[in-house]
């Protein structure tokens, strides 16, 4: 079984705010192969493998990289790569520079961007994309990684005790079986999917108050200008200065509807107050963004897993990395409020999953062909 | 998250200098008990209770009996005309800014007599603020009660007693509001509160409700979160500036991502994929406007997302919107209601209510009254007290206000009906029935018409009241209060033809009915119906006699042909009193003649002739008209004729006094002066084969689905098969194409040259609608 598939083999998945690139770096190549191999393919190979960083907003997230990875008869690494969507001409430019046109390869593409720059990359950089169905991709991608696992551990996890802050720990867990599954997706906006098999879903809803009304209120509010920065500054916040609390309007808990007084009343609801205003803290408001979103996201979730009769809620896209605030935030509000009916899942490759499943597409294809 | 529209709004200071109008606002203080306050962020909603003394017209018969014969009685009039002083019920709501509520209080408190008034219900978030306050000014002690429980409370009151109190909000629409007609059952519902947080409540029964869930994304969070963002303080400044935005340079669109739609799922470009996605990957400023209306959409779409999410989960399909995030703002009307149509794709409405404002002061009265059983009775929205929608515009800013000297105060008044209302069971859908022909709010040429016309008989109206009062010389004063109090309510209506829900001609008649009320001309028409009675009765064997001379043929037509001539003297159709008034020969063989020929305008006539040969009715209910030649020389021989072929008669009569129609006491002494004539009619009415019921209604209009309980309960007992509804009033301007499930007669002559015009004929055209329901539908 030897694949006719050229190198090099990528999937992309454009997003609103984010470029995600998975990359397959053959590691049994044949001296005759290496022979015969392009001089430019190689210099891709190593430029994307020596680096970690390329330009001033690229990354490698390197403690994702899959090692060993048998993929249709060929064997090798699986890097993760991203970087922001407002550097896309910059990127398609690169193709050109590098010839990319002359290595006579798909480049498979999905994600809004797969539309948005079709023609960029036509006109500028001489390539045709492949444009494949983001839903799709995402689904796909993420069988796809769940099956072959992350290293030799499960690549999902769930939090132990979430309504006990105290005790809540990361476990990992292996699902034996998926399906059905609320799969929400938060990108820059947010998509909710019930998926009941691997090719049967649908999209429930979605909402706009996503990572990027994160990172874009922030930016406003705080003046940071990363979403890095924006949740360092959440993680040292206190969303209590800023929201309003049961406990701020009843004294405590309001008894007549079974509601705690800790319970957020109205976020952002202190800020009504000139005093408050001009006391707050970057850190309080960026927490109390965070918290907002995260909640809000929380809260459509479950009505959409109890209308949809489904108990596992699975929580991907790259609002979710390095956010453990979101993570455990939305753990506990799964099972606080369906009292232990709901599971929140989350996954290792959280914002990577279109991005694979594309890759996959361009297997697929050259299978076909 | 509940919690209605708690805010720091910064304390405004309390102006003194402002003096209140005192026959305008806190009116009946002098009988006011039972106090209720509800005070929210900014504004302040009272509640009281009081009894109103005024004056009704009553007629009470002579007694005749020492009379030998009835001819010794000619001359003398039928029955006597008193007017007395009579008290009923009535609930104030009055709305004012937080910043008056010590001006208020010090007014209260000098003009409050009753000393039994110990405690003042309170709720709100503002209550425990302004306790103290209270305590020491009115020396009542604050008793708090829960918010949601009054809301709720608040909430079911004004969906039962105020027939137009919902509606949907269409901001591009040619009416941007469009009253609802109120379901008989008003549960179960949802209601949405956007106070600084969100709650969401299941309704399911007057004390049975419970709260779903909730969202912290509310009012609070567009305030604060704007506050931070624009730099603008005040609430009704934000929704300005986001009234003025531009979304789209901060939100990230489906097709900032996609170049275009995302066309297998459906989302157009337009949609919002990322709210201030735009924010988060461009280094550029935005302007205060764009951001505030990227917020607005953001929460909006939000809380429509969520509250359709629940009304999906719960299976509810009514779903009520209130709040302070809501309160009379057309700007979140309009977001809200976009959301929920995107997200239910149409299959639920978003509605809003005329008095959202005060639920919670209603709901707190409600809780303190609960020993007089106001839920036991039907109560009405009297037009001449209160303000109507919109009277103080939400995005004028208090503070303009206050520097223009005038006091911003909204007001609520209802009166307690001495009769429990219900709907008509023989109408064929109770839920979708609307009594109203046409209304005025969407058809703007009618409304010109009527407004013009109410405008131009208003003269008339003062001179009749006038001198309906002649041994009061006060009264001309008092005509004149009600001249301009109505013309300003004409005004108003003109302006904002949606203040009291849908515009109709019964509204406009019904308004003036109140303003008159509000005066002490309980009747004007009281003497000239005395006096039409008396002549008319006279005429009445002549009439009986002469019709019972024709064959079976031409019999059934000349009784038809009276009841439509009678209709013609109306001294309510602006045409008629011309014509009565100038000449007061004008008789009823003359009204036959002025009728148009047949076929008539509607022309049912053969039809309801083929039934006449068949087996007679079991029972009919008539909802007569005028007093005077209609009722006594149209109604009474066709009835008659009725009876004699088997078939019972139930009159209704309204049961107070509007225009020249009959009341129900009048009829009674009629009927009792007709029977002594008439061997017919005194058989009837000793075996009960004639029966007279009040309609529960002070109005020369009809709404079905507001009648005496103790009428319904007869039409049900006797089985009626038959509804005749007569005049323009009641079965053109209403219920004209009102759908029942038995056999109904409508008939009319259109006095109104316009009206006439309007339906494609010409003055004194006569309407005559026979209508059979078909056998699936009908009730056997």
């Amino acid at each position: 079984y030897i694949l006719k598939c050229t190198f090099p083999w990528f999937g992309m998945d454009i997003g609103g705010t984010l470029v995600k690139l998975v990359y397959f770096e053959p590691k049994d190549i044949t001296a005759e192969e290496e022979l015969e191999e392009v001089e430019n393919l190689k210099s891709i190979r190593r430029y994307l493998t020596s680096n970690t960083a390329y330009g001033k907003t690229g990354v490698r997230d390197v403690h994702l990289e899959l090692h060993n990875l048998t993929i249709c008869g060929r064997t090798g690494n699986l890097h993760f790569i991203r970087f922001p969507t407002a550097a896309m001409h910059r990127f398609i430019q690169m193709g050109r520079d590098k010839h990319f046109s002359s290595l006579h390869t798909t480049l498979c593409a999905t994600g809004g961007g797969a539309y948005k720059f079709e023609n960029d990359f036509r006109t500028m950089a001489d390539l045709e994309l492949l444009k494949l169905d983001e839903l799709d991709c995402l689904i796909q991608g993420l069988l796809y990684i769940d099956s072959v696992g992350f290293n030799g551990h499960p690549e999902c996890y769930y939090f132990e005790n979430p309504s006990d802050t105290q005790n809540c720990i990361k476990s990992p867990c292996c699902l034996d079986n998926l399906f059905p599954m609320l799969l929400v997706n938060i990108g820059s906006g947010v998509s909710l999917l019930a998926v009941y098999t691997k090719d049967n879903y649908k999209r429930v809803t979605g909402t706009s108050l996503g990572g990027g009304t994160f990172l874009g209120l922030c930016c406003l509010l705080t003046g940071c200008e990363t979403f890095e920065e924006a949740l360092e500054m959440a993680s040292k916040g206190d969303s209590t200065n800023v929201d309003k609390l049961v406990k701020d309007i009843y004294g405590g808990d309001y008894q007549r509807f079974g509601l705690q007084g800790s319970a957020v009343a109205s976020s952002f609801g202190h800020m009504m107050s000139k005093e408050k205003r001009d006391s707050i803290s970057k850190e309080d408001l960026a927490r109390a963004t965070l918290v907002t979103i995260t909640n809000n996201i929380g809260s459509i979730a479950r009505m959409c897993a109890v209308n949809e009769k489904i108990e596992r809620v699975v929580f991907v896209g790259n609002f979710l990395r390095i956010n453990t605030v979101s993570t455990k935030l939305l753990a506990y509000a799964m099972d606080f409020w369906s009292k232990g009916q709901l599971r929140a899942l989350f996954l290792e490759h959280e914002g990577y999953f279109g991005a694979v499943g594309a890759f996959l597409e361009l297997l697929k294809s050259s299978d076909d062909a | 998250m509940a919690l209605c529209g708690v805010a720091d709004t910064g304390s405004h200071s309390m102006d003194k200098s402002i003096t209140l109008p005192p026959d305008e606002i806190f009116r009946n203080l002098e009988n006011a008990k039972r106090f209720a306050i509800d005070i929210g962020g900014s504004l302040t909603k009272l509640a009281y209770y009081s009894t109103v003394q005024h004056k009704v017209a009553k007629v009470r018969s002579f007694d005749h009996s020492a009379k030998v014969s009835l001819q010794e009685t000619d001359g003398d009039p039928l029955y006597e005309i008193s007017v007395q002083e009579e008290i009923t019920a009535r609930l104030h709501f009055i709305k004012f800014e937080n910043a008056y509520i010590e001006t208020c209080l010090d007014f209260i408190k000098d003009h409050l007599v009753n000393t039994e008034t110990k405690v003042i219900k309170a709720t709100g978030g503002g209550a425990h603020k302004f306790k103290d306050l209270i305590e020491k000014k009115l020396k009542l002690k604050v008793d708090k009660e829960d918010e949601m429980t009054c809301l709720i409370k608040g909430c079911n009151f004004v969906l039962k007693n105020i027939p137009h109190e919902a509606f949907v909000y269409a901001k591009h629409a040619d009416s941007e509001f469009r009253f609802q007609h109120t379901h008989p059952d008003i549960f179960p519902y949802l209601l949405i509160n956007i106070g600084s947080g969100v709650s969401i409540v299941k309704v399911e029964a007057e004390d049975k409700f419970e709260r779903i869930g909730g969202s912290s994304i509310g009012g609070g969070t567009f305030w604060g979160l704007g506050a931070l963002l624009t730099k603008t303080k005040r609430f009704d400044e934000l929704l300005q500036l986001a009234s003025k935005g531009q979304h789209t340079n901060v939100d990230m669109l489906v097709k900032d991502i996609y170049g275009g739609a995302y066309g297998s799922l459906g989302l157009t470009g337009d949609l919002i994929a990322s709210s201030f996605g735009k924010s988060a990957t461009t280094d550029k400023e935005f302007s205060k406007e764009d951001m505030a209306k990227s917020l607005l959409h953001m929460i909006s779409n939000d809380i429509g997302q969520l509250a359709c999410l629940y009304a999906k989960l719960h299976n509810l399909t009514r779903v009520y919107f209130g709040g302070f995030f809501i309160r009379g703002h057309p700007v979140t009307m309009h977001t809200i209601t976009y959301s929920i149509n995107f997200f239910t794709k149409g299959e639920v409405q978003a509605l809003f209510l005329r008095h959202e404002g005060y639920l919670g002061a209603i709901g707190a009265f409600l809780k303190g009254a609960e020993e007089d059983n106001p839920n036991q009775y039907s109560w009405g929205e009297n037009y001449a007290g209160s303000s109507g929608l919109m009277s103080v515009s939400p995005e004028l800013n208090p503070i303009q206000r206050a520097r223009s000297g005038t006091f911003p105060f909204d007001m609520l008044e209802m009166d307690r009906l001495e009769r429990q209302l219900v709907n008509l069971p023989l109408l064929q859908d109770a839920t979708s029935y609307i009594p109203d022909t046409v209304d005025l709010t969407e058809d703007a040429l009618a409304r010109e018409y009527w407004l013009y016309c109410f405008e131009e008989a208003l003269d008339g109206v003062v001179k009749r009241a006038i001198a309906s009062q002649k041994d009061q010389p006060e009264a001309v004063e008092r005509a004149e209060k009600f001249r301009q109090k109505y013309r300003h309510k004409l005004q108003t209506l003109r302006h904002q033809p949606f203040a009291y829900g849908s515009l109709t001609v019964r509204s406009l008649l019904d308004t003036r009915e109140h303003c008159l009320n509000e005066f002490n001309f309980p009747d004007p028409y009281s003497k000239i119906k005395q006096k039409e009675n008396d002549m008319a009765l006279k005429y009445y064997l002549k009439v009986v006699k002469s019709v019972e001379e024709l064959s079976w043929e031409q019999r059934q037509f000349n009784l038809v042909k009276g009841l439509l001539a009678g209709n013609v003297f109306d001294w309510g159709a602006k045409a008629v009193s011309d014509v009565l008034e100038s000449d007061p020969e004008f008789g009823f063989e003359q009204a036959k003649q002025q009728l148009q020929e047949r076929p008539w305008l509607v022309d049912a006539y053969n039809q309801w002739i083929e039934r006449l040969k068949g087996p007679p009715h079991k029972c009919a209910l008539f909802f007569v008209d005028n007093s005077g030649i209609d009722i006594i020389l149209g109604v009474f021989p066709f009835i008659r004729e009725l009876l004699i072929r088997g078939t019972e008669v139930v009159l209704a009569s309204n049961s107070g006094p509007a225009l020249n129609d009959v009341t129900n006491s009048e009829l009674q002494i009629l009927t009792e002066r007709i029977a002594a004539m008439d061997p017919v009619i005194h058989a009837a009415l000793k075996e009960d084969r004639l029966a007279l019921v009040q309609n529960g209604s002070s109005s020369p209009c009809l709404d079905l689905s507001r009648l005496d309980k103790v009428l319904a309960t007869v039409v049900r007992e006797r089985g009626t098969d038959l509804v005749i509804i007569e005049g323009m009033g009641r079965a053109i301007h209403t219920n004209y194409y009102a759908m029942l499930s038995c056999e109904s007669l409508k008939l009319a002559v259109i006095k109104n040259s316009w009206l006439a015009d309007r339906l494609g004929g010409k003055i004194f055209s006569v309407v005559f609608k026979y209508e059979v329901p078909s056998k699936a539908q009908g009730q056997h």
